[in-house]
């Protein structure tokens, strides 16, 4: 034992020796809380299985990743926050996966004066901008950026009326309060406006509520599969208006439970869906190729767009890293200040979901590139021409 | 709100209802004989309903290792407690035949064509899979506690619950699943068009509700079970088994919980977390019917299943709230009316 704790000792010394004082480096700590069990799991095992794809080694900077799961509650995501803070003393964060959870642990990213990386779906975790916020990073589309195609859309089919349903959790009430606003802008009244829940068994008085109000259109604002259940209903009720739908709905889950009762929806996302389509000029396409690549490789399956947006956070600290290196050693308050600084500096910086430009006022960075309107055609996505 | 619409959401309410009426009596089944409240009984209806779509997706599902797995544990631990009871390492029939229908079912889930069986054949191999499992876990987990006070026992089933949550997120992943419906065609009645799937759910419902009644009424084994139900003690001496009644029960519970999972699974995408909500209203419903009677149980689950319906119709973003908040005048006209007896331990 004393041997090898000896021959351990000697070999580290050795090793700071030849590798000189200045030029020693400590690795870079990135700490990531998914979660990848739980009720919004589906949002989170994607986000776990990307980190083993992001990059290990940025210039000559080894990267370490440290995965804590919070079980998709919120209060276990504040523990394993201050848990990477504390005792880990991480450079930055990447997560959590859920809105509420991102919410609660953004005061102690601002406390510690640790950058945030959220791939939450929430525009709230970075507007309005704050003191505090000026720590967090948002990897997802704003939700006004997707409802504004998705209601330039409707302005050209000549909708008039819309019916809303989405579900009882920030993501739905959000998109409830966008959509409300940005149709009364563009003379869309909302006839309609239910809740559900994601784990109801049944939303036939809600289809029945909003068939009464005989909108042009229906928009459905729900994460991941509960997206599905809204729209056969009312298909099975006999509603034949236009449907749209949200980013949320943007996974092949979708087109399996819904079959034929989705034909023809017509949604906002990213390119993920229909990269064959995508002109090889989107700077874009290349990246996203390239993670799905890795992920089939590696998994056997085709992401869901969440585990692209932790996919971006790597991506943008990898750009980020070198810039905050040259002020300050990893480690300390003034890389991960010098971090936050570099983040907010990306510039045109080409990554899965569209390309980043962050500034003071804007920590999620996306433009036009970042969203195309798709359509659902034969039980495949399609690009909306 | 027209004629038309109030007879829609009454069909929506009564087929949840049913549901919900089939999990309050399982509830109530399985608080009456053993005094478990069984809070995982949402569980056996999401594994149902999730086992059922992977079978018709075509893949072999994982839960046959799990069963394999517990049922292993169970014999090991039946051989070792007959050990310690110096009656010598043996292993019995029963215990053979046990092991011999889990590798079956392991075999017959990896070599049967799944996806191109017909949909009752399905529904048998989902039901082989999962109501075993009921039996199982009362082994495992309560039997070792049968004495143990009700609180004991309802902290045991919290975490046999938390821990078939999480099992289930493993088994078959975090997305909904969704089965194809029995058959496509439909019953018009006046201005409604009955889906079959309701028909179907209804039908078997209160098939299964007469059945029950039968049992218990008619059969010694039925008889055997309210025996315990209404003194523990009391039937021991008499010769019944409380392990078997046990048993009996968990997989009874099995049983109803598994069917309707399968029965709701084409009008519904269950997550591998919804058994708990659902069971919930099951619980509501036997909290109407006091946990002790059967037909006020199964009525107040069909009220519960109408008000939700009805409520997601008017004021959707408070219709938990509402549904759960009619427990609240029941549970106050119960304590007030009834006397309470201490039970005889």
């Amino acid at each position: 034992m004393k041997k090898l704790l000896t021959a351990a000792l000697l070999s580290g010394a050795a090793g700071i020796a030849l590798s000189g004082a200045p030029a020693a480096r400590a690795e870079v700590k990135i700490g990531v809380i998914t979660s990848a069990s739980g009720p919004i799991a589906l949002v989170g095992i994607p986000q776990k299985n990307s980190v083993a794809l992001m990059p290990k080694q940025i210039g000559d900077q080894p990267v370490r990743y440290i995965t804590l799961d919070d079980g998709s509650d919120p209060t276990a995501s504040v523990k394993a926050f201050k848990k990477l803070i504390d005792e880990e003393h991480v450079d930055a964060i990447i997560g959590p996966s859920g809105s509420p959870n991102a919410m609660g642990v953004i005061q102690f990213a601002a406390e510690s004066g640790t950058p945030m990386l959220a791939p939450v779906g929430t525009a709230a975790v970075v507007l309005p901008m704050t003191e505090q916020k000026k720590w967090v990073f948002k990897t997802t589309q704003n939700d006004d950026l997707i409802a504004q195609a998705l209601v330039e859309n409707m302005v050209k089919r000549g909708v008039k009326t819309l019916g809303f349903i989405g579900t009882a959790d920030p993501y739905g009430e959000n998109w409830s309060k966008v959509i409300g606003a940005l149709a009364e802008k563009n003379g869309i009244k909302v006839v309609a406006n239910e809740r559900f829940q994601r784990q109801d068994t049944s939303v036939t008085g809600q289809g029945l509520k909003i068939l009464m109000a005989r909108p042009d259109a229906v928009l459905v604002a729900a994460p991941g599969s509960s997206s599905v259940m809204p729209q056969t209903t009312l298909f099975d009720q006999g509603y034949k208006g236009q449907m749209y739908q949200t980013h949320g709905a943007a996974l092949d889950q979708f087109l399996q439970l819904g079959g034929k009762k989705v034909e023809g929806t017509i949604l906002a996302a990213s390119l993920m869906l229909v990269l064959d389509e995508t002109p090889d000029s989107h700077p874009s396409k290349a990246i996203a190729q390239h993670y799905i690549d890795a992920y089939k490789t590696a998994y056997g399956q085709t992401p869901a767009t969440f585990g692209a947006n932790v996919y971006d956070a790597g991506l943008l600290l990898e750009k980020a890293i070198p810039a905050a290196e040259q002020k300050a050693q990893p480690g300390t308050p003034a890389f991960r200040a010098a971090l936050r600084d570099a983040l907010e500096n990306t510039h045109e910086l080409a990554a899965t979901q569209g390309v980043y430009n962050m500034s003071v006022e804007d920590h999620s960075g996306f433009d036009t590139r970042g969203r195309e309107l798709i359509t659902v055609k034969d039980g495949h996505w399609a690009l909306l021409k | 709100m027209n004629l038309q619409i109030a007879l829609l959401l009454g069909q929506d309410g009564v087929t949840n209802g049913a549901i919900y009426a089939l999990l309050a009596l399982s509830i109530l089944l399985v608080f009456t004989v053993t005094r478990i409240l069984l809070i995982p009984q949402g569980e056996f209806v999401t594994y149902g309903a999730l086992t059922m779509a992977t079978i018709q997706a075509g893949e072999p599902t994982p839960l046959a290792w799990l069963l394999l797995a517990l049922t292993v544990t169970e014999c090991a631990l039946d051989v070792l407690a007959r050990y310690r009871a110096g009656r010598g390492l043996r292993v019995d029939r029963g215990m053979l035949g046990k092991l011999a229908w889990c590798a079956a079912l392991v075999i017959s889930v990896y070599h049967l064509p799944l996806a191109s069986l017909p949909v009752a054949a399905q529904a048998l191999l989902t039901l082989c899979l999962v109501v075993p499992l009921g039996p199982r876990l009362y082994r495992l987990f309560f039997q070792p506690i049968a004495g143990a006070t009700p609180l004991v026992l309802l902290i045991v089933s919290i975490a046999v619950h938390v821990a078939m949550v999480g099992v289930g997120l493993l088994l078959f992943g975090p997305e909904g699943a969704r089965t194809t419906p029995f058959s496509q065609a439909g019953l018009e009645l006046g201005p409604v068009t009955l889906n079959s799937q309701t028909l179907w759910v209804l039908a078997l419902s209160l098939v299964l509700i007469i059945a029950l009644f039968l049992f218990f009424g008619r059969s010694l084994y039925g008889k055997a079970l309210q025996a315990t139900a209404v003194n523990r003690n009391g039937a021991r001496l008499m010769g019944i088994s409380p392990e078997l009644a046990g048993k009996a029960t968990f997989a009874m519970a099995a049983f109803i919980g598994c069917l309707s999972g399968i029965l709701i699974a084409p009008i519904t995408t269950l997550y591998f977390d919804s058994g708990f909500i659902i069971s919930l209203k099951g619980f509501v419903g036997a909290i109407i019917g006091g946990l002790v009677s059967y037909p006020l149980a199964a009525l107040g689950a069909l009220a519960v299943g109408l008000v939700e319906a009805f409520s997601m119709f008017w004021a959707s973003n408070y219709k938990e709230v509402i549904v759960f908040t009619l427990i609240i005048p029941f549970l106050l006209w119960r304590s007030l009316r009834s006397h309470h007896v201490e039970e005889d331990a």
